[in-house]
């Protein structure tokens, strides 16, 4: 049995050679091949699956040693895979949901002529991902750690002839980049405090490590984190990774990529629990995240890019809930789990609005669509409930209990953190109400608008333009796009309750990561309670906002939060002045002292030695007799010392 | 006689020989005046020898005019080519090597 893990690997880099290397002759079946041997990886995923529940809780974890990677004295980087709980979670969750935007893709990209090429990258996305969480040691992970970006970068500029791809793309990659170093340095950390970094052995004698040097770990692994999991300070890639084809969106934000950060504090819980400044800082960085994408998202017109924002709020809770501890672990990665299902829903809901408008993703141009869309509509709003919260849907599950276990964390950092999370479902409630009301309700904004292009009234390529695309005709996707669409909703709504009756999640989840109850100040219920008027709050705002009153189809100018907000509380402008404008002086300054400092030595005495034989050189004058001379006077001064030091 | 009249015999010798060779351009005086040194370093081995009473002094002295004998030949070699070459004698001419 725990020869198949590799097999979960191999499926979509199979997939992923096969289709890069196999030129246009697999252009018919690319995307077949592509959605098949992901589904495989899924069904070879339940199957090893199957085999771990019908083992004891304390023996559910496999490994499978495939070869020395780089054996050299002490330092043995091995490839192994291991599987347990927390990563069988992650294996479902990549390849179920993964396969799902597979086959969403086929009807989305189905008029893209380098489809074959996107499935191709989507394979090497989910291979790079599943090497990720399924590695024994922090160096292949690391590997899978790169392979995420490397692959998000392809996806994220797959359509590289438009400029803001191009740039979204490398900016992901660099700003993913910072992270990757915290990892790096955090792995020689490990190596030279553990003297190893396979899983085992570093989180089995982390408790025997100095405070300090856990801190440190724990605090590049946050770093890494961030990156990966877009969190403050380096969210700025995720908004402008909405260049990219929406199932893109969809796999990064729901099932791969920015999951990896929490993977990756959850999986180093042993450092983090020895390490309670390091988890302070989780917590901070959970909880500033999640008011900041919170906020971004409510001022977005792009309603990808409110879902962007809405992502990085999400996740900013699970941050949230890892820094608190074992009593934070599990509802991490329950929250983890259902938001991948509703997040993805809500992303392809997107994708369809999307495809039958045009390509639009101005929500101020949309408006009534639920009654050309129907089944998005119902897929969408499902999702829509399950992220704010709604009773019984999933999200209510997973989210009340990171609301409880931040309270739970006990003074008044636990009333803080408790308070930031409530206040961030408020938010929630108010941005995703907003999203819906624009999209699906209200009156269709789409009709006649074209006519009028205040740029240029009466230039004829304007008109021609509209007149190629017309008046958008909404209409519902294909089959392939909506079935996912259908069965990403059915995981919203049952999900939460599915891993919380009985504590199914739990128990599943406690061995591997652990799990204390907080001694919460408020009961439970009084947290549902507090939730509940949180949403109701949000949704009344949203509806009076948005709903009452019929949406200008143009933006207003709005407060300065919202124009702040607009543009991403200037992140951008931020780092633009604090890193570019930054790096840019300090370059300057190392080229000056580069070229006063170190280019003066060199060609200074360089000028020297020059100058030097230029007036030796009129010693040679071609004259024997002045040779003589010298040759005389030579041998005077030897005679002449040889006699002084006789005398002496 | 005192041998050491010998060695300012030398001593002036090789001073005369060497201001020749400093201050004559033409090539054979030169020449002459590189002879006029080396006997007056013969004349000074021969003179340490009989000072010293063994015969060192006088063996070099030997090997000294075997030395001159060959320098001779070359060193005139060289001059007469030269003035075939340059129609002069003169060793300030001689600076083709010059920068």
């Amino acid at each position: 049995m725990e020869n198949l893990i590799a097999l979960l690997i191999a499926a979509p880099l199979l997939g992923a050679v096969v289709l890069l290397l196999g030129g246009r002759r697999l252009d018919a079946v690319g995307h077949w091949v592509g959605t098949l041997l992901s589904t495989a990886s899924f069904v070879v995923g339940l199957v090893l699956f199957a085999g771990l529940l019908g083992k004891d809780a304390e023996h559910r974890t496999w490994t499978q040693h495939l070869w020395s990677w780089i054996p050299v004295g002490d330092f043995q980087a091995d490839v192994t895979l291991r599987l347990d709980q927390l990563s069988m979670t992650f294996v479902l969750l990549i390849t179920g949901v993964g396969s799902l935007i597979h086959l969403y893709s086929i009807g989305y990209m189905e008029h893209d002529e380098r489809r074959r090429r996107f499935f191709g990258y989507l394979n090497l996305f989910l291979a790079a991902m599943l090497l990720l969480v399924l590695a024994d040691n922090y160096l292949l992970l690391y590997v899978g750690w790169e392979g995420v970006g490397l692959a998000s970068y392809l996806l994220i500029g797959f359509w590289q002839h438009k400029p803001s791809a191009a740039t979204a793309a490398k900016k992901a990659f660099l700003v993913n980049r910072v992270g990757d170093v915290g990892l790096s340095i955090a792995i020689m950390l490990m190596f030279t405090t553990f003297g190893t970094f396979a899983f085992g052995p570093v989180l089995e004698h982390a408790g025997d490590a100095s405070e300090g040097r856990l801190t440190a770990i724990g605090l590049m692994l946050l770093l890494a984190a961030c990156g990966k999991s877009a969190q403050v300070p380096l969210q700025s890639w995720l908004g402008d990774a909405m260049e990219g084809p929406t199932p893109v969106s969809a796999l990064i934000h729901a099932a791969t990529m920015v999951t990896a950060g929490v993977y990756l504090i959850v999986r180093s819980a042993a450092i983090f629990n020895g390490a309670p400044d390091a988890q302070l800082v989780v917590t901070v960085v959970g909880g500033v995240t999640l008011l900041f994408g919170a906020i971004v998202g409510c001022a977005k017109d792009d309603i990808k890019k409110a879902l962007a924002g809405s992502t990085m709020s999400q996740i900013g809770y699970m941050v949230l809930a890892a820094g608190l501890g074992p009593i934070g672990y599990v509802f991490a990665i329950m929250h983890l789990v259902t938001h991948g299902f509703f997040k993805a829903g809500l992303f392809l809901g997107a994708g369809s609005v999307m495809h039958g408008m045009n390509d639009e993703v101005d929500m101020r141009k949309y408006g009534g669509l639920r009654k050309y869309m129907p089944i998005t509509f119902v897929t969408f709003g499902l999702g829509y409930l399950a992220i704010i919260g709604f009773p019984g849907l999933s999200g209510f599950f997973s989210k009340d209990k990171i609301i409880e276990a931040a309270f739970a964390k006990g003074g008044a950092e636990g009333w803080i953190l408790g308070g930031v999370a409530l206040l961030g479902a408020a938010i929630t409630a108010f941005y995703m109400t907003r999203v819906m009301l624009m999209t699906f309700f209200g009156e269709p904004r789409w009709k006649n608008q074209p006519t009028k292009s205040p740029e240029a009234p009466s230039a004829e390529p304007a008109a021609e333009h509209q007149g190629a695309h017309g008046e958008p005709h909404p209409h519902e996707s294909p089959r392939t796009m909506t079935i996912p669409m259908i069965v990403l909703a059915v995981g919203s709504v049952a999900g939460g309750a599915f891993f919380d009756v009985g504590d199914r999640f739990l128990h599943w989840l406690e061995p591997v990561t652990g799990h204390s109850e907080g001694h919460s100040p408020l009961s439970a219920l009084t947290v549902t309670g507090a939730t509940m008027v949180c949403l109701v709050l949000g949704v009344g705002l949203a509806w009076a906002q948005y709903g009452r009153k019929p949406v200008p189809a143009h933006a207003p100018r709005g407060s300065v939060l919202t124009r702040a907000a607009r543009r991403d509380l200037y992140q951008d402008d931020f780092n633009h002045v604090v890193l570019v404008r930054g790096g840019e002086h300090l370059t300057r300054s190392l080229v000056y002292v580069d070229h006063t400092l170190v280019d003066g030595v060199v060609n200074g005495s360089a000028a020297g030695f020059g100058g030097l034989s230029g007036r030796l050189r009129r010693v040679q004058n071609g004259f024997a007799r002045s040779y003589a001379v010298s040759m005389f006077g030579g041998a005077a001064l030897l005679v002449a010392a040889t006699l002084l030091m006789r005398a002496v | 006689m005192n041998p050491v009249n010998y060695l300012y015999l030398a001593a002036l010798l090789f001073t005369i020989g060497a201001t020749g060779v400093l201050i004559r351009r033409n090539a054979i005086v030169v020449f002459m005046c590189v002879e006029l040194m080396l006997n007056a370093c013969n004349l000074a081995f021969v003179t340490f020898s009989r000072m010293h009473g063994n015969l060192d002094g006088q063996i070099i002295a030997f090997f000294t005019m075997v030395v001159a004998a060959a320098e001779v030949v070359v060193g005139l070699a060289i001059i007469v080519s030269l003035f075939r070459t340059r129609h002069s004698a003169s060793v300030d001419d001689a600076s083709l090597m010059k920068l």
